[in-house]
């Protein structure tokens, strides 16, 4: 982790004009083309098919029906109490667990940026969590941490009087929240430890000759210079953990009953379970379009600290 | 990533003893499970479930030979193939991508930029079923090239980023000068440009082959023994059979440990590649 | 069907070149299509691991190849519909239920097994009679039994002896309870019975819709209207879900069969209900502290004269797969006397497959092994009625299971709400409520109402 890079050069000057002749803009196209074509291949491609799925009627368990539907899987999809609450679902997890883990980020970032014995194996040590296998954790989790019988929760807590708690059962969404919790700490850390790290020291040394006090320095410099990381870390974050489908599958496969089923494990259940083809693909589309909402905010943090950089 | 001057090391602040205290607290809490999972892997079955749990143990290697006699070398394999492969193909199209978006851009080039990035916010399980029907009807179901294609889709977004973030932070001069010297085109990115972006393009594989290894979704999804990787062989612990904790703690840490060093070691650039690049 | 031909084989050329530069650029290659090699997909069940375990002499009699996927029950059930359905032809072999076999059999996914299995040697007629008729369909037969199963009660006896309680010869669920409420001492770990929570169909409803049967309940009646909340019903789930929460297994709602079979044999229960084959694994001393303090009592019933319900899992050939021979080869050997023999001698023979061949029960060391459970399993088997299970006929044949093809996922729903009541989520009453309105759903979507 360093500090500020230095100021990006504005290469924007030497981009190209409107009028650059033909050759010339495809040889400067040439580099890009073969990534372009990987990536269309395998993510345009598949949502083009995506979205001609969900205008079909077709179920692939029976074989030979299908039909066009228009828009009856968007309607059968909205209307689905199960949709629904899914997508309640995903909403709470992602919300609760960005916020947590960006709370818990914002503190440990504050202890890492001071000086103490042991810093460096301390911040690997945390990071540790991001890096181990999500599969990995979520077993280990499920059978070493939440089992109610020899779980290591039940065992550390017993001195509080908590006796026997069947986390994934009794508590399904909390043992997932805190689950993903403990993971995603480590990346809401990392990203405000790097806004902590880049403010101008100048600045800081001045708000202490001044006689601001650490409180004051922290509200009134430190914390507008972090709002544009945390803003980041929280989009971002939001983005991967709508995702979140391994510890689904793992720990609790969505259940008890809906109690854990998110958006990617109902699409995955209405497509390899139910096999309603046009309706997983319905869903699919409706998730891609609230993505493309969250990623927009995203992209938008991310292009504002690109340019205030230079 | 270029040398930094050394910013903390300037301020005379004496270390905290209290700040040091919390931290360790809280070093230990979050690196309890995976410590856990790494002591459970040596431990006898009847050692890894018992109510209190067991602290103290004469540590045996039993349950990683039973994994590795449960024929674990082909998932790791499989592993190695999709996320190394991957990687290097990553960096093959990232590079001169990279390059076309800042060094010598292309015409609309902050659109395609953007375009990149938002591939990478698609969530999967919305493409997942026709790539598998495509697949299938390809007849390239359970083939690790495949899946390191489908890797390689869904880390060249980061790549791309990040790598041009450190194509953009080359001096000019020296990109001035070497264009003055009338060196050719691909003298100036091999004798000059690669050996500078060398350290940031280390830091990208590295990020890439956390991506990959780590990856269950399309690995459970598209494969079944030929190219089953790594996570797929730890669905077979979802549910128990017997006493199992001390074989499944053995198993998820081979498992976790490959990316674990990976992550250890690229620690400085970790987070520039969890935020494309953005912050460094 | 799909894209059009057309838009399908240009998306399959498009990747195809893909792949191909991916190829060049040494990405690596994922094993080629050899031809003697199979593929093979099961489930995480003790008897099938074994199969995996004694390959190694098919493959040296044969020199066919064997890789086998071995995966939990919800897991290669997904997994395995999802290749068949979709055409794959990943699996050369796979290991089914007797709720898929005819299903799939009438889509066209199976090879029909007659003319391998008129074979002398294979001795098809040794197959047990009501599980060969659940892997037939319309006369052919589609899939052959690798073991064969109904449900009992499976109880401590020494535990019993220590509290002086005796077991009825044919208990009924009053009783059963009442036996659990005697037995259930949480103190030491043994919770009075161990029942499925975990959310499935090929889970927690095999044993309830037994129960559901018994209790004079049923899911449809003569018009597939729903039933879900008939009083027959709902006393019989919310007896179910008072039973395993006041007396059953510790993290009940995520406690399958594997789950239950697990504490039995550690000692965590007293009594367990559940498939007759769970006593082929209890009787191990090898992987169990149970073997030999076990009795076995019939499935308990309530309003009917038996209950107890019927399974099998086969191993079938997908019409998909290119080494059919091979296939038949590895299938007909794990179904073999051989193989029984095989596993008696290598493994010991409490091992053994049940419920498939009634040779299995004539051999002398099997019937001195299985003793304690050979006669009870094989009166179980004999005494289900497929087509009656309860008190109703019904319009398909299956006790725990309603054989179309929307069950899969009907199922599953309604085996989460039953879970979720399992783990007081919610109650009984709301589960059942909205099971009703999923089968109400499934009955019109599939056309099976007023058709």
């Amino acid at each position: 982790m360093t500090a500020t890079a230095p100021p990006a050069p504005a290469r924007e000057r030497r981009g190209p004009g409107p009028k650059l002749p033909l050759g010339e803009r495809w040889s400067r196209r040439g580099p890009l083309l073969p990534a372009l074509l990987l990536v269309v291949l395998f993510t345009q491609l598949p949502m083009a098919v995506t979205v001609y799925y969900s205008l079909q009627s077709r179920n692939l368990l029976r074989p030979g029906e299908s039909a066009f539907a228009g828009f009856d899987n968007y309607v059968a999809v909205v209307t689905d109490a199960h949709f629904r609450g899914a997508v309640v679902n995903t909403v709470v997890l992602t919300a609760g667990v960005v916020l947590l883990a960006m709370a818990l980020g914002v503190a440990l970032a504050v202890l890492l940026d001071q000086r103490f014995l042991g810093r460096n194996v301390v911040r690997t040590l945390l990071i540790t969590p991001f890096l181990v296998m999500p599969a990995a954790a979520a077993l280990v989790w499920k059978h070493a941490m939440f089992n109610p019988l020899f779980g290591v929760l039940n065992w550390a807590l017993s001195p509080f009087g908590v006796d026997r708690v069947d986390w994934v059962s009794e508590y399904p969404m909390f043992s997932l929240v805190l689950m993903l919790t403990w993971q995603w700490t480590p990346f809401m850390m990392l990203i405000v430890l790097a806004g902590l790290q880049s403010q101008d020291p100048e600045v800081l040394e001045a708000a202490r000759v001044d006689g601001a006090s650490a409180l004051q320095t922290f509200r009134r410099i430190t914390f507008p210079h972090l709002r544009r990381f945390i803003e980041l870390g929280l989009l971002l974050g939001s983005i991967f953990i709508v995702n979140t489908f391994d510890p689904i599958y793992l720990i609790t496969q969505g259940g008890p009953g809906q109690a854990t089923t998110n958006l990617p494990y109902f699409i995955y259940q209405v497509t390899f379970r139910a096999f309603e083809v046009g309706e997983a693909a319905a869903a699919g589309v409706v998730v891609v379009l609230c993505t493309i909402l969250i990623a927009s905010f995203a992209l938008r943090v991310i292009s504002g600290l690109f340019r205030e950089e230079r | 990533m270029p040398a930094q001057p050394k910013r903390r090391r300037s301020g005379p602040r004496p270390s905290n003893v209290l700040v040091g205290v919390a931290a360790w607290a809280a070093a230990l809490v979050f690196f309890f499970p995976v410590l856990w999972m790494f002591v459970s892997g040596f431990k006898q079955e009847a050692q890894a479930s018992t109510d209190p749990p067991t602290f103290l143990f004469a540590p045996t290697l039993d349950q990683f030979a039973a994994i590795l006699g449960r024929d674990f070398t082909p998932y790791l394999l499989n592993s190695l193939m999709a996320s190394v492969g991957s990687t290097l193909l990553v960096l093959a199209l990232a590079t001169p991508a990279a390059y076309a978006l800042s060094l010598r851009p292309v015409p609309g080039w902050r659109d395609s930029l953007f375009f990149f990035i938002s591939t990478r916010f698609m969530p999967p399980a919305a493409i997942i079923l026709p790539l598998y029907i495509i697949a299938s009807n390809a007849d390239v179901l359970d083939n690790v090239t495949v899946l390191s294609l489908v890797y390689t889709a869904m880390n060249l977004p980061i790549a791309v980023w990040m790598i041009r973030s450190f194509l953009l932070e080359l001096p000019t001069a020296v990109l001035e000068a070497a264009k003055i010297d009338g060196a050719g085109f691909f003298t100036e990115v091999r004798r000059i440009i690669l050996p500078m972006i060398a350290p940031g393009l280390a830091a990208t594989a590295l990020i890439c082959f956390i991506f990959a290894w780590n990856e269950f979704f399309f690995a459970v999804s598209l494969t079944s023994t030929r190219a089953a990787t790594v996570p797929v062989f730890l669905t077979g612990f979802i549910t128990s059979e017997g006493l199992f904790l001390a074989r499944l703690s053995a198993a998820a840490t081979m498992a976790a440990l490959p990316v674990v060093l990976a992550g250890w070691l690229a620690q400085k650039w970790l987070v520039r590649g969890l935020t494309m690049g953005a912050v460094k | 069907m799909q894209p059009s031909a057309r838009t399908r084989i240009a998306l399959a050329a498009g990747l195809a070149a893909v792949m191909a530069a991916g190829a060049c650029s040494g990405a690596g290659g994922g094993g080629g299509d050899d031809a003697d090699t199979l593929t093979v997909a099961t489930v995480a069940n003790p008897q099938m691991q074994d199969i995996e375990e004694l390959s190694a002499v098919f493959e040296e009699e044969t020199g066919i190849d064997v890789q086998f996927v071995i995966l939990p029950e919800n897991e290669l059930r997904d997994k395995v519909t999802q290749d068949i359905a979709t055409g794959s032809g990943q699996y050369d072999v796979v290991t089914i239920g007797t709720y898929e076999t005819p299903i799939w059999a009438e889509n066209g996914w199976l090879a029909n097994l007659d003319e391998y299995a008129a074979d002398p040697d294979y001795d098809v007629d040794d197959l047990l009679a009501p599980i060969r008729e659940a892997v037939t369909y319309e006369d052919g037969l589609y899939a052959v039994p690798f073991y064969g199963e109904s449900s009992f009660l499976m109880y401590r006896k020494d535990l019993f002896e220590a509290k002086g309680l005796t077991m009825p010869a044919n208990p009924t669920w009053t009783e059963v309870a009442d036996l659990a409420a005697q037995l259930d001492d949480p103190a030491n770990d043994v919770a009075g019975i161990c029942l499925r929570g975990l959310a499935g169909w090929g889970e927690n409803l095999a044993p309830l819709n037994t129960m559901i049967h018994t209790f004079g309940g049923r899911w449809y009646d003569e018009d597939w209207n729903a039933q879900l909340t008939s009083p027959e019903t709902t006393a019989a789930v919310q007896f179910y879900v008072d039973l395993v929460r006041d007396y059953g297994e510790d993290g009940a709602a995520n406690a399958g069969f594997s789950e239950c079979l697990t504490a039995t044999s550690q000692g965590n229960a007293a009594m367990w209900f559940d498939a007759t084959v769970g006593a082929s694994v209890l009787e191990d001393p090898a992987s169990s502290d149970a073997a030999g303090l076990m009795g076995y009592a019939p499935a308990p019933v309530m309003e009917t004269e038996h209950s107890g319900w019927l399974w099998a899992w086969n191993l079938a050939l997908p019409e998909t797969s290119q080494h059919k021979d091979a296939a038949w080869e590895f299938m007909s050997w794990a179904t073999s006397k051989e193989y029984i023999g095989l596993v008696g001698e290598e493994l010991g023979w409490t091992r053994v497959p049940p419920g498939s061949r009634a040779s299995t029960y004539e051999i002398p060391e099997y019937q001195e092994a299985a003793a304690a459970y050979a006669q009870p399993t094989l009166d179980q088997i004999a005494n289900v009625n497929v087509t009656k299970p309860g008190l109703y006929e019904q319009h398909w044949a299956g006790v725990q299971y309603i054989t179309i093809p929307e069950f899969q996922d009907l199922g599953t729903k309604v085996g989460q709400e039953i879970s979720a009541a399992i783990a007081g989520n919610q109650t009984v009453e709301e589960a059942l409520a909205k099971a009703q309105q999923y089968a109400e759903e499934t009955a019109q979507s599939g056309g099976y109402q007023g058709g």
